[in-house]
């Protein structure tokens, strides 16, 4: 199977970094080998790397130029992509809770309008969704989502909002995401999870990693009250669901 | 316990050091210093770690009182007026403040960030390893944002060792010299031209998270949109107005705009002293090029230890003066205002 797969571009990021790329695009099956080839040099380490980072479609590596150079790692790098299978094993399975609409996700009536639904229509196909984890990145915690259906993508805001709420849970083109921190985000709202995906002091402090899978489920907004206090005193709040 | 207390402080002054890596798949940056030579030198010259937690002072003024007992800094990177109760103060030196004393630093001249270290380090609680301010995400100690009037440095008292200079390589304003890549093949062959030819100015709205650049349109082959990927410091994505921005050390970890070029790691820092508004340009070099020369920066930092002097050793010689000028920034080595102020 692997001699079938398509090497990766080797592209330079500076004289300390390689963007190794599978596709240009959106693609599950390119960030699916993006993992791969990150479980693989984390099983079978690389001397001179210091830090990968998943992205959809690439993986960027990190390394120190005084231990390796860049051909001499773009030749491993290569070695690894080829013989890393684009499975995924033991993946996690996180049940989200999100109040939807209200204060909590503004633009609900407005993506059902322009939809041509209704906001609970909206919330039920949101809700049945199966997402993994795509990429974690801009923020700490910010979490990329695959696996939005079709009915629901939608071009992101003309006008990026400059700060939206911690916690929000929006859509943007053909992604959805979980949102960490208050910050800037051109998504559309539809709603707020109490789930700290990175909160300082907390074990661990990051609660997702590239290729989880997602589930949402939908909570009224005295639930995401409650939640949000027990998240705030470091409790998951997220469930963790037997595969 | 002596602690050096902020007694007025400009913004963009935060606590800096070599930053968090580690984390960045997590969307967490690694910020640290703007410019690490010269943080390395602020601490080498107070015997710390080379990338241990110092004051990263911008570009307006500052002054700092001791408390508690003697303190003794190290100054490096941009130089300013200092003094102690009117007693002058060299850069890339040390100085001591006796208890209740006031230094007192004006506005960067030539550069815009310098580098004060603590002799015995700076007190706090490292997370993810590191002191270093990343006011968005919370982190940084013992304050998580930049610095304000009344902060206070908790430190151990001054050893009382002779005041010492560092001699740093001469200052260049040479070209900031990057690699091509990682989406230059989104842009034409006659728009990188376009890039390295022309003359850059760093806008004034630019902050640790990146420079925003003044210049000619570089235009795109196909749309200014890619599917979000990894960034490094240094990283110089073109948005859609054509106008450039280089990624600092609080950067976003992934972005989605076309990353033309990346500065190169042993102008880095050079790159981030350049103050708003003063042209400069860029060359491309080869990865073998940048990649020697990232292992020269290394051993530079490394060899900062051996490079510590007595201040006797430099007198009035003129040559080691020159030579004592910092290197974290672009301006003439030979430009008597800014090393005057060295003269003790």
């Amino acid at each position: 199977m692997a001699e079938t797969l398509a090497p990766p571009r080797l592209l330079p990021s500076g004289d300390s970094a390689i963007t190794v790329e599978f596709s240009r695009t959106i693609d599950d099956a390119a960030n699916r080998r993006v993992l791969a080839l990150d479980r693989l040099i984390a099983a079978e380490p690389i001397a001179g790397i210091t830090e990968t980072v998943p992205t959809y479609r690439s993986l960027l590596v990190h390394y120190d130029p005084v231990q390796i150079t860049f051909d001499a790692l773009a030749e491993q790098l290569l070695a690894r992509a080829a013989k890393a299978p684009p499975s995924e094993s033991g993946t996690r399975r996180w049940r989200i809770p999100v109040t939807y609409g209200g204060e909590h996700g503004i633009d609900l009536e407005d993506v059902a309008k322009a939809l041509k639904t209704t906001p609970d229509e909206i919330v039920a196909r949101h809700v049945a969704g199966d997402y993994r984890v795509a990429m974690i990145g801009f923020t700490p915690g910010w979490s990329y989502l695959s696996g939005l259906e079709k009915f629901l993508h939608m071009p992101r805001r003309k006008d990026p909002r400059l700060l939206t709420p911690a916690g929000t849970i929006s859509i943007g083109g053909i992604q959805t995401g979980v949102q960490c921190l208050a910050g800037p985000s051109g998504w559309h709202l539809l709603g707020r999870t109490p789930v700290r995906t990175y909160q300082l002091h907390r074990d661990p402090t990051f609660l997702l990693e590239p290729g989880d899978a997602i589930t949402f489920s939908a909570v009224d907004a005295k639930t995401f009250a409650e939640q949000d206090r027990a998240a705030e005193a470091g409790e998951f709040v997220a469930e963790l669901v037997t595969p | 316990m002596s602690k050096l207390v902020v007694s007025s402080i400009g913004p963009a002054s935060s606590v800096q050091d070599g930053g968090r890596p580690g984390s960045q798949r997590y969307g967490l940056t690694p910020s640290g210093a703007m410019d690490r030579l010269s943080l390395a030198a602020a601490n080498a010259l107070v015997g710390n770690d080379l990338l241990a937690a110092a004051i990263e002072i911008g570009p307006f003024g500052a002054a700092f009182t001791a408390r508690g007992g003697a303190v003794r800094v190290g100054l490096a990177g941009a130089p300013r007026n200092a003094d102690i109760g009117g007693r002058a103060v060299a850069f890339d030196g040390t100085a001591t403040l006796a208890e209740g004393e006031t230094l007192n630093l004006g506005f960067a001249r030539g550069g815009s960030f310098s580098y004060l270290a603590i002799e015995h380090g700076i007190e706090g609680e490292p997370m993810f390893g590191s002191l270093a301010v990343n006011a968005r995400a919370g982190l940084g100690s013992p304050y998580p944002r930049p610095l304000q009037s009344g902060d206070e440095l908790k430190t151990q008292a001054a050893s009382g060792a002779a005041e010492r200079r560092i001699e740093l390589p001469a200052a260049t304003d040479a070209p900031i010299r990057i690699v091509f890549g990682p989406q230059d093949d989104e842009f034409a062959e006659e728009n990188k031209k376009l890039f390295t030819d022309s003359e850059w100015k760093i806008s004034a709205t630019s902050d640790r998270m990146g420079y925003r650049l003044e210049g000619p349109v570089i235009k795109h082959l196909d749309g200014h949109n890619i599917v979000s990927d990894g960034t490094v410091n240094g990283s110089i994505q073109v948005p859609g107005n054509g106008q450039p921005i280089v990624l600092m050390p609080d950067r976003g970890t992934s972005g989605g705009y076309p990353k033309i070029a990346t500065v190169i790691t042993a102008d880095f820092g050079r790159f981030a002293q350049i103050s708003a508004g003063r042209p400069f340009r860029f060359k491309a070099v080869t990865m073998a090029e940048a990649q020697a020369e990232a292992i020269k920066f290394h051993q530079l930092l490394r060899s900062l230890p051996e490079r510590l002097r007595g201040i006797e050793d430099f007198g009035l010689n003129i040559e080691a003066l020159r030579d004592a000028n910092v290197a974290g920034q672009a301006v003439s080595a030979i430009d008597a205002a800014t090393w005057q102020v060295a003269v003790p």
